[in-house]
């Protein structure tokens, strides 16, 4: 509000400034201007209005076409992005052809690549994030709009949001030094302990703890995603019209009826939405990963054992892939299938969220 | 709480009314079990969010712990250097500083204007197209936007730069910056426009000279959060301006920055690497942190 009033006050100081004080003929032809400039000519004002530095030129017409090519610019920029990757990605999927999408090998010596274990890896490892995610970031966004008075929902809020602006490299340091050894010297045994002789499951805690892994990379991902679901979920949850939710509440629903039988039927496109988006994130993201995957190129049942994510494979193997080589150009190939993935996603969590915010709209 | 209690009091009177106490007992098991729901419910997710905060708590305190140690002058001017030679991260703090500085003049322009042009230009399919594309791009991974570059920039010039990173990190910036300039010119009342319109002056005047005078301290929220979300990035760097271990401030050059020497040396076997790693992490961290914290409490009131 502060910044309005005080635009207000400057607005007539910016209508008069064109032709220096003539009050009168002023007026006159600013309103001819007005109708002018809305019939999109501004050209035909200038036989009307005084001299001024902005009437010389058709500045409306250049502003347009400015921000017009701007707007293009933004177009443009995701078309080079695809583009460029499936041009540099190229040499990759016509020396291995559709092989290299079901291929796991990755071997610099032969030069043969294949994109199946890291494909695995990013699937794996965001789905293991977003487990453990969606029922934190469900659970905050609840107890955030539901539950908490409003001051600490406010500090508590804030603090949930500060967790997303944490640069994702540091997660990454906080995970390898943290949650790493945590895993090697308690989760791991302790789960080898138990589960281990278990059939099915036991093929699930195998490996040596190292502590590295998809399950710590997934421990990671969940970290790093819960802010953004979070935030989105209680987005959704506070645009709720407060008619229904106090409806059931006079019916004498609880809190949980409440958000079972009112809020989540309600919200569920959103609500979905949300959880895609952070998949799209979890896919995407890149140095947390990175420092606890393992780096390893195979694909195996175990939790513990080291993988690689399509993301990590490429800042790890980017420094040793000199321009032109297969090496590289099947980077670019795995870059191309990680942007396909999270561009689906991204696409789709945008169409379901933009269901709820049209029907916001609506009412 | 308060919900909760006022449910169970309707229920109540409603029965009163009704004649027939015995339909509705406040200990009978349906009653039990809908309590124990909404009681586990809100235990659950409490818990939820006292997770979120530990793993925040969590970070914080490693990063102080364990950086705070490596904060001296040498840190601040002398450049990194090989293990046991007493570096600092001179260069890398001010290519940090140097390439998130030609992003946002780069990026922010361009983000202003698209979002000028989608909140008073655009209409039909195309602003819709590219609404839906600043939105992907605003969640794109940021690996994608450094080999990008590397293809379009890097390979044609034949070396990494310190320019080739500032532009992917403007890439970065732009969407966030788009964002937020539409969303705050949304804001605007139309009567300000109109009343600018009025008095004669021609559109795009009133939208630079009225619309976003009104709507700059959302433009700057904006601004500020993408500096802070770039001032942290490390991925597209990796491809694009690569890094450098001496002091240089050219942006034809690799430049050092710091997520980059984090990178480096938090995996490095050299304990001196290590501590400068954290250090530079507990820097990145403190600087985008409080710009976070700046905004939202800064701005935040003001209806931002």
């Amino acid at each position: 509000m502060d910044g309005t009033s005080h635009a207000s006050g400057e607005a007539p100081g910016a209508g008069s400034g064109g032709s220096g004080g003539h009050v009168v003929p002023d007026g006159v032809a600013g309103v001819m201007t007005a109708e002018v400039t809305v019939a999109g000519d501004g050209l035909a004002g200038e036989d009307f209005t005084g001299p001024g530095p902005a009437r010389g030129f058709d500045g409306d017409r250049l502003f347009r076409g400015l921000v017009t090519a701007s707007g293009i610019a933004v177009l443009a920029l995701l078309g080079g992005i695809i583009l460029v990757m499936v041009a540099g990605g190229m040499k990759a999927f016509s020396t291995f052809g559709p092989a290299f999408l079901v291929s796991s090998v990755w071997n610099p010596v032969t030069q043969h690549y294949g994109a199946l274990a890291p494909v695995f890896g990013t699937i794996v490892t965001s789905a293991l994030g977003l487990l453990m995610a969606v029922p934190l970031a469900f659970g905050a966004a609840f107890w955030l709009t539901q539950m908490a008075p409003a001051r600490l929902s406010a500090v508590v809020g804030m603090a949930v949001q500060l967790l997303a602006a944490v640069p994702s490299i540091i997660f990454g340091m906080w995970g390898f030094f943290v949650i790493v050894p945590l895993m090697a010297r308690y989760v791991q045994p302790f789960a080898r302990h138990w589960f281990g002789h278990v059939p099915g499951l036991g093929a699930l805690v195998q490996g040596a703890p190292f502590g590295t892994g998809l399950l710590t990379g997934g421990i990671i991902l969940t970290v790093m995603v819960t802010p953004f679901i979070t935030a989105v979920m209680c987005d959704v949850f506070t645009s709720i019209p407060a008619v229904l939710k106090e409806s059931a509440f006079g019916l004498g629903a609880t809190r949980w009826e409440v958000m079972r039988n009112v809020i989540l039927p309600w919200s569920s496109k959103a609500v979905v939405g949300s959880v895609v988006l952070g998949m799209g994130r979890a896919m995407g993201e890149t140095m947390a990963v990175t420092f606890v995957i393992g780096n390893a190129n195979k694909i195996g049942w175990s939790l513990f054992a080291p993988g690689n994510t399509i993301a990590s494979l490429i800042a790890l193997e980017f420094p040793e892939s000199p321009a032109g080589s297969v090496k590289l150009s099947s980077l670019m190939a795995l870059g191309t299938i990680l942007m396909a993935l999270s561009f689906l996603a991204l696409a789709a969590s945008r169409i379901l969220l933009g269901f709820a915010e049209r029907r916001e709209g609506r009412q | 709480m308060s919900g909760h209690q006022d449910g169970r009091q309707s229920v109540r009177q409603n029965g009163a009314v009704q004649a027939a106490p015995d339909r509705w007992k406040p200990h009978g098991a349906l009653a039990m079990r809908r309590r124990f729901m909404d009681r586990l419910a809100t235990g659950l997710s409490l818990t939820a969010t006292c997770v979120a905060l530990l793993a925040l708590c969590s970070i914080l305190l490693t990063l102080l712990v364990r950086g705070v140690a490596g904060l001296s002058l040498v840190t601040f001017i002398h450049s990194t250097a090989s293990p046991g030679m007493n570096g600092g991260l001179a260069n890398a703090i001010v290519g940090s500083l140097i390439q998130t500085a030609v992003a946002i003049l780069i990026g922010a322009p361009l983000g202003m204007m698209c979002g000028i042009y989608l909140s008073d230009y655009g209409r039909g399919w195309m602003a819709s197209t590219t609404r839906f594309v600043s939105d992907m791009l605003l969640s794109a991974p940021s690996i994608l936007i450094g080999l990008f570059i590397y293809q379009l920039i890097v390979v044609p010039t034949g070396h990494f730069s310190g320019f080739a990173g500032s532009v992917a990190l403007a890439i970065l910036a732009l969407p966030i910056v788009v964002r937020t300039t539409e969303d705050m010119l949304g804001l605007v009342p139309v009567a300000l426009r109109e009343a600018g319109i009025g008095l004669g002056a021609s559109k795009w005047r009133v939208i630079v000279f009225i619309c976003l005078r009104a709507a700059r301290t959302g433009v700057m929220t904006g601004i500020l959060l993408a500096v802070a979300r770039v001032a942290g990035e490390t991925a597209p760097l990796l491809f694009t301006s690569l890094g450098n271990m001496d002091w240089s401030v050219s942006l034809a050059q690799p430049m050092a920055s710091l997520p980059v020497t984090i990178y480096q040396y938090a995996g490095s076997a050299y304990d001196d690497w290590v501590q400068l790693a954290w250090t530079g992490a507990l820097l990145v961290t403190l600087g985008v942190l409080a710009i976070n914290i700046l905004v939202r409490v800064g701005f935040g009131r003001k209806g931002a």
